[in-house]
């Protein structure tokens, strides 16, 4: 049964220390909400996993001490730029950067979506990803199909990973609409964390258009309301993106002293407190 | 008829869609110049290429997930996609993940993103960069995101074909692994190019102009196809294209 909880405080606290995160892609349903209170909490050495890329969530996570590694196909800010404390960490060498490609991220979830424990994937061979990649293996293609060499990609089991969504029912049910890559995050991870804007007494499965759109329950280990909870990023048609916002944290997070003062503003003030 | 650099890009980049091998354009993110020129060239063809431009509303058809661009590009599906680099290198390798020695590169840039399966399975990428210089073009690349010409036991039906910059346009020739220039933007010389280009590339002994923007093109781009580059780029349709949708 999906626990029901108060709030994004109570939903952080699933979330250990040197957990596996996985972050869904910045156009697709991000929690900043739940990633700020997970900043609060100060969990230490994550293992963030790009689905396949993300921006102000990870750049956040990596700027407030919170990661160890960053497993990542990119990290941008899109078009406000590069994502600053995620390259501030990577050239000091303070956090390890293991470097993929989007659909090997989305390949080694399928595996675990499938139970099995690899899947292989086109493509990749002659690119320097390979050289430090050594759990990705090169193989002959056993099958004897004459396509050469072949990539395999292990598969991708995160211990956390966290959406955000519209809408819920009180079964669990989440609705994701076509963003698909929710799906695919939540089948393979081993505890998923979900805030929506608005709970409905309504199942989501009572009707086959708002079925074919929905994640099940069964997937779902907790779940709270939190309003706006993509901000300031956006939710397809209920708000747009606050490219202001965005862009202040660009511009104050290219320092160090710029993204704590960023961040005790935003994540740590009485502003966020008072939500 | 006087236009701008960037509607020089899209009439540019848009004439090379324009073949019958070319039956669905894919473009990906933050991508308003390939986006727009792939919008014309449907536009003046009836309808002809497919168009998906992979964070638009209506112009985007994938909905199953992030992963379905790539598993359709696996199949075929798709004919050409639009790719760029920090680096790029006289072999076609792109470098988008950094310059010095990996990992604590000197400067990092955002990563591989899909480059690494849709340069080997896309049939004809076009790299588009508009910044022309030695910085970008490099003798050798310092990281090899994807590869410009693989080995012949690799599975590769795709690869880059042209490279479009604002100085020229240049195609690219797997079997030898060279760039060969094809076209010189009008007022800059094949000199300017060669100058600016830190390895080595083919120049026949004709180098024609690229066209400049034919004038029906670049009413259907301040017009119709500014309505529609507008639904994914509205920024980019206001500055540009001069077309607010919101006014």
């Amino acid at each position: 049964m999906t626990n029901y909880l108060n709030d994004v405080e109570e939903l952080a606290s699933h979330v250990p220390d040197g957990a596996l995160l996985a972050l869904p892609p910045e156009y697709s349903f991000v929690p900043m909400a739940l990633v700020r209170a997970i900043i609060r909490r100060g969990v230490k050495g994550l293992h963030i996993l790009t689905v396949p890329i993300n921006g102000l969530a990870a750049d956040m996570l990596i700027g407030a001490g919170c990661v160890k590694t960053v497993e990542c196909a990119a990290v941008s800010l899109g078009e406000a730029g590069p994502a600053p404390r995620f390259g501030a960490a990577v050239e000091s060498g303070s956090i390890k950067i293991i470097d993929s490609t989007c659909p090997a991220i989305h390949t080694g979830l399928q595996a675990t979506e499938k139970g099995v424990p690899f899947m292989p994937l086109a493509g990749i061979i002659g690119s320097d990803l390979l050289k430090y990649r050594d759990d990705w293996k090169v193989v002959d293609d056993p099958m004897g199909q004459g396509n050469g060499r072949i990539v395999l990609i292990p598969a991708i089991n995160p211990d956390v990973a966290i959406i955000h969504s519209p809408l819920a029912d009180r079964d669990g049910n989440v609705w994701i609409g076509r963003r698909r890559e929710l799906a695919t995050i939540a089948h393979a991870a081993k505890t998923l964390l979900v805030t929506v804007e608005k709970i409905q007494d309504e199942s989501l499965l009572a009707s086959e258009a708002t079925a074919a759109a929905t994640l099940p329950g069964f997937y779902v280990t907790a779940l709270a309301q939190a309003e706006m909870g993509a901000k300031p990023l956006g939710l397809v048609e209920h708000y747009a993106a606050d490219t202001d916002e965005i862009a202040t944290y660009a511009r104050e997070a290219r320092t160090e002293e710029g993204f704590n003062a960023y961040m005790q503003r935003n994540v740590f003030g009485a502003q966020e407190a008072a939500e | 008829m006087t236009y701008s650099r960037d509607e020089f890009l899209i009439t540019t980049i848009a004439r090379l869609l324009e073949t019958p091998d070319v039956r669905h354009v894919a473009v990906g993110a933050a991508s308003p110049i390939p986006g727009a020129a792939a919008l014309l060239a449907r536009k003046v063809n009836g309808g002809t290429p497919r168009v998906s431009l992979i964070h638009g509303k209506a112009t985007n058809p994938f909905c199953d997930g992030g992963r379905e661009i790539f598993d359709a590009a696996g199949q075929g599906r798709i004919d050409v996609f639009f790719l760029g680099g920090v680096q790029i290198d006289g072999q076609a390798n792109l470098n988008l993940v950094g310059t010095g020695e990996y990992p604590t590169v000197d400067k990092r840039f955002s990563g591989s993103f899909g480059s690494a399966f849709m340069y080997f399975t896309v049939p004809k990428v076009i790299l588009f960069r508009p910044e022309h210089s030695r910085r970008v073009f490099v003798p050798k690349v310092d990281f090899i995101s994807a590869p410009g010409v693989s080995d012949p036991d690799v599975y590769r039906p795709g690869g880059p074909k042209y490279l479009v910059t604002e100085l020229c346009m240049m195609s690219f020739n797997r079997d030898v692994g060279r760039f060969k220039l094809e076209s010189v933007t009008p007022g800059r010389t094949v000199e300017e190019v060669l100058d600016n280009t830190g390895f080595e590339i083919d120049v026949p002994d004709h180098v024609p102009e690229t066209p400049a923007p034919e004038e029906e093109r670049l009413a259907l781009l301040r017009s119709s196809v500014g309505v529609e580059v507008a639904d994914t780029y509205p920024a980019f349709a206001k500055d540009v294209l001069g077309v607010d949708v919101a006014a």
